[in-house]
């Protein structure tokens, strides 16, 4: 924190609001003073930030929450060990003294607050945090940036490796992961080892080198697809003796512990613990245990991963014959760290290893970290980061959208738990754009689409989106994907990869579908209104000229009686009814309509014994209902007989209709050229009482 | 009345409290008077009479704070012990004490009024 521009804060906790007052004004002005009235106060402020607070003053007694459930708490959160806190408590028996020292106070002053005191307690104790917070970060740096290149030259190493024995890119992962399993298991069974934590992390960091020898066997004894001769044999299993050398002959380090380490894992991690394995044919335990546990963990990986000479044994199957002593005699308390671990074993292994391998690199290093008692900063950055990514992933997984990311180096698709489940991927997809389970949940276009979008989006403008359809759950449903491209932050950016989401639009869709449907409906009766019913039946006969259609129109004789009669509610009634049995008696390709008060149309294909068909839809829409007689006045224009012009076709429909009613309704009338000078008032004669 | 008039009045510490106040008279003052806004004595008063030992006890050790901070002896000797009393849950004699706690606490009181 830079103390001149800006004003170290002091937490002051106290019921009593004299007290706050005396300190602040003891305190002066060199800080920026913030009151909590209780415990419960202290605690709110410092969980909205504790990076903040300099110091804190804090009470003993206090309603709510007392000063010693604030510590508690502090503790718990690890607090407490960035915030010195000095207690201010009129309280001084000699247990509660000493329980607050347990606590981790760092100081107390005692009633009367004398201002001398106070301020020099406070300069003193905010002075030895900053220089202890400073040489924390200084070492914490140092160890990072030391652990990081050993890493990075260990992991460029063991693919060297790797990629000459044409292993797969997890075997040194592999390792590395059940060696520190098995470590881990073994420092809690015994400590006849002496096994510190930071152990762990340099006996499984140097595992990585166990098969660094291997550079020196010729390459057509390391890929030989069959059993090697006895010759063959005798030149594979120099390699140990080989790493060991090239460890012993490197100019520098050789004094590091890691090179240390990876020496004695090279060397006799062939061993076995009766004493017959290779080169030096030590027994028991003058193997190195970090010897001990590479060889079971590269036996293990060996028997359940495909190698030139053999398939891959299930994981029940290695360990029964690893148990079985068919690769050799191992520790027995390994055996058993073996068989308590396996499910463990199992199931990291099975999961795709690189998402882990971050987690475990920084809670290896972040274990280390703890070795120094004193490196609290940076163990609190890690924690925070943790928080974080706690925070991140417990939101990612409570949203039911498909999450994703996607870095260019290494080429790598990530996707949130529940994206990975609808999309039917792993969470984790290394070289996506030759990945074809990928290519397949959308089709090409679209992903060129999302491709060059991203291509084209800059560093000011990250945020692009483009709407399709994926394949989602089995079903393809329309989606949106909205990605941010992601850019390194040196001068010139780089684009680093993108994240982004699929949202599933499909209810959307669905929605605006509904709304369309709901503008073309007549809403009572469900069937087509009479605009889009005119706009359909056009593009008909405007798109097949060489096809005959007919135009019915009808309505309900003395309507208006039986909705005069019983209420508008049986008249609405009567008008399902209607179109109810107008549907049942149509086929699906006709067109029926509402097209206004009682009166309804129906569009149809001129088709053979059209005579029959229209009688037998007139005398099912005939009939009782709840006790009114329902007939029909029906008018039918033929366009064989008109022509095609919808206006036609229907002003000559509505003068059959108008034929009908005067003739006496409950009847039906095609329309023909008698008619012609017969002029459509069907209002003026719909007036009957 | 000068503050130390008012201090000698009160059977109070006055070279304590400004010694403490890095010698500030005014600073003296200014809390003295803030004095007469500190509900902790009312609270104790209320909370003792309705025999909310708990209450009584934060009231009597909040009290016992700020008149040890302001050097008023006499109001913290019988408050310091009534808190202890109270700390353990019981209230014997405490009227007795409450009863020199109040008559400190009004001379007190109208000690500081006149400043």
């Amino acid at each position: 924190m830079d103390t001149r521009n800006e004003k170290q804060k002091i937490l002051i906790v106290d019921d009593s609001e004299m007290n706050r007052s005396i300190l602040a004004d003891m305190l002066g002005e060199e800080y920026e003073i913030i009151e909590a009235v209780d415990g419960t106060e202290a605690v709110a402020r410092l969980n909205i930030d504790s990076t903040d607070i300099s110091l804190m003053l804090l009470d003993i007694v206090m309603p709510n929450m007392d000063g010693f459930e604030v510590l508690e708490v502090m503790n718990k959160r690890d607090w407490i060990q960035d915030i010195p806190v000095i207690m201010i408590s009129a309280e001084n028996s000699y247990s509660y003294v000493e329980r607050a020292y347990e606590l981790g106070v760092t100081d107390f002053i005692n009633r009367p607050f004398d201002g001398m005191v106070v301020h020099r307690r406070v300069i003193n104790t905010i002075m030895l945090y900053a220089k202890q917070k400073k040489l924390v970060e200084l070492v914490a740096d140092q160890i990072y940036e030391k652990e990081k290149s050993n890493s990075l030259m260990i992991s460029i190493l063991s693919h060297i490796v790797e990629f000459r024995n044409g292993e797969s890119g997890l075997h040194v992962l592999h390792i590395n992961m059940l060696t520190e399993i098995l470590l881990r298991r073994l420092m809690k069974k015994t400590d006849k080892y002496n096994l510190k934590r930071s152990d762990v992390f340099l006996i499984s960091t140097a595992s990585a080198l166990h098969d660094v020898g291997k550079i020196a066997i010729p390459g057509e004894i390391l890929n030989k697809p069959g059993k090697l001769t006895k010759e063959e044999f005798e030149i594979m299993k120099t390699h140990t003796l080989a790493g060991a050398e090239m460890l012993d002959q490197i100019p520098y380090y050789r004094e590091e512990a890691l090179t240390k380490m990876a020496y004695q894992i090279c060397r006799w991690h062939h061993e076995r613990y009766d004493g017959r394995g290779y080169p030096d044919g030590l027994k028991g335990e003058e193997i190195p245990i970090s010897a001990q546990i590479v060889a079971l963990a590269d036996v293990y990986d060996a028997l359940t991963s495909v190698r030139v000479y053999k398939p891959a044994f299930t994981h029940e199957k290695a360990l029964e014959m690893i148990v079985n002593g068919e690769c050799g005699t191992f520790n027995p308390l390994l055996l058993e760290c073996l068989a308590e671990e396996s499910e463990t074993i199992r199931d990291q292994l099975r999961q795709n290893s690189i998402k882990q391998e971050s987690e475990r690199n920084t809670r290896n290093i972040a274990e280390s970290l703890l070795e120094y008692d004193e490196i609290s900063a940076s163990e609190r950055t890690l924690k925070l980061l943790e928080h974080e990514r706690t925070k991140y992933q417990f939101f990612a997984s409570l949203s039911q959208d498909i999450q994703f990311e996607y870095t260019s180096e290494p080429p790598m698709f990530t996707l949130s738990e529940i994206g990975a489940r609808m999309l039917g991927l792993d969470e984790i997809i290394i070289n996506p754009q030759e990945d074809k389970r990928v290519s397949m949940i959308s089709n090409e276009k679209m992903v060129e689409e999302i491709k060059a979008l991203i291509y084209e989006s800059t560093p000011e403008k990250p945020i692009v989106q483009c709407d399709g359809e994926v394949l989602i759950n089995g079903e393809w449903c329309w989606s949106r994907v909205i990605c941010r491209s992601m850019w390194s932050s040196e001068e010139t950016p780089v684009m680093t990869g993108c994240i982004g989401k699929i949202i599933d639009m499909h209810k959307e869709h669905a929605k605006l579908e509904e709304l369309q449907r709901k503008a073309s409906h007549d809403g009572l009766t469900g069937l087509l209104n009479h605009s889009h019913a005119e706009m359909i039946v056009r593009e008909k006969l405007l798109e097949e000229k060489d096809r005959d259609y007919i135009i019915v129109i009808f309505d309900i004789d003395y309507f208006k009686n039986a909705n005069d009669r019983c209420g508008h509610m049986f008249g609405d009634k009567v008008l399902k009814h209607i179109a109810e049995r107008l549907l049942s008696s149509t086929r699906k390709y006709d067109i029926t309509a509402r097209v206004g008060g009682d009166e309804f149309m129906i569009f149809m294909e001129d088709r053979k014994d059209i005579e029959g068909i229209i009688d037998r839809i007139f005398h099912a829409l005939s009939g009782t209902y709840e006790g009114f007689d329902i007939t029909i006045s029906m008018g039918i224009a033929r366009s064989k007989e008109v022509g095609h012009a919808y206006e036609v076709l229907f002003n000559c429909a509505d003068w059959a209709l108008y034929n009908a009613k005067k003739n006496g309704r409950a009847q039906y009338f095609f329309y023909d050229d008698s008619m012609k000078e017969v002029l459509s008032a069907i209002s003026s004669i719909d007036g009957e009482e | 009345m000068t503050t130390k008039e008012c201090y000698d009045m009160i059977g109070g510490d006055y070279e304590g409290v400004l010694g403490r106040m890095m010698r500030k008279e005014s600073l003296v003052v200014k809390f003295a008077k803030k004095f007469l806004e500190d509900g902790s004595y009312q609270s104790l008063k209320d909370n003792l009479a309705e025999g909310n030992v708990e209450e009584a006890f934060r009231a009597a050790h909040t009290l016992k704070g700020v008149a040890q901070n302001l050097g008023f002896v006499t109001l913290y000797e019988p408050g310091s012990m009534l808190a202890d009393i109270l700390r353990g849950g019981s209230m014997e004699g405490s009227e007795e004490l409450m009863a020199q706690i109040t008559e400190a606490y009004e001379k007190t009181v109208a000690a500081v009024r006149e400043l």
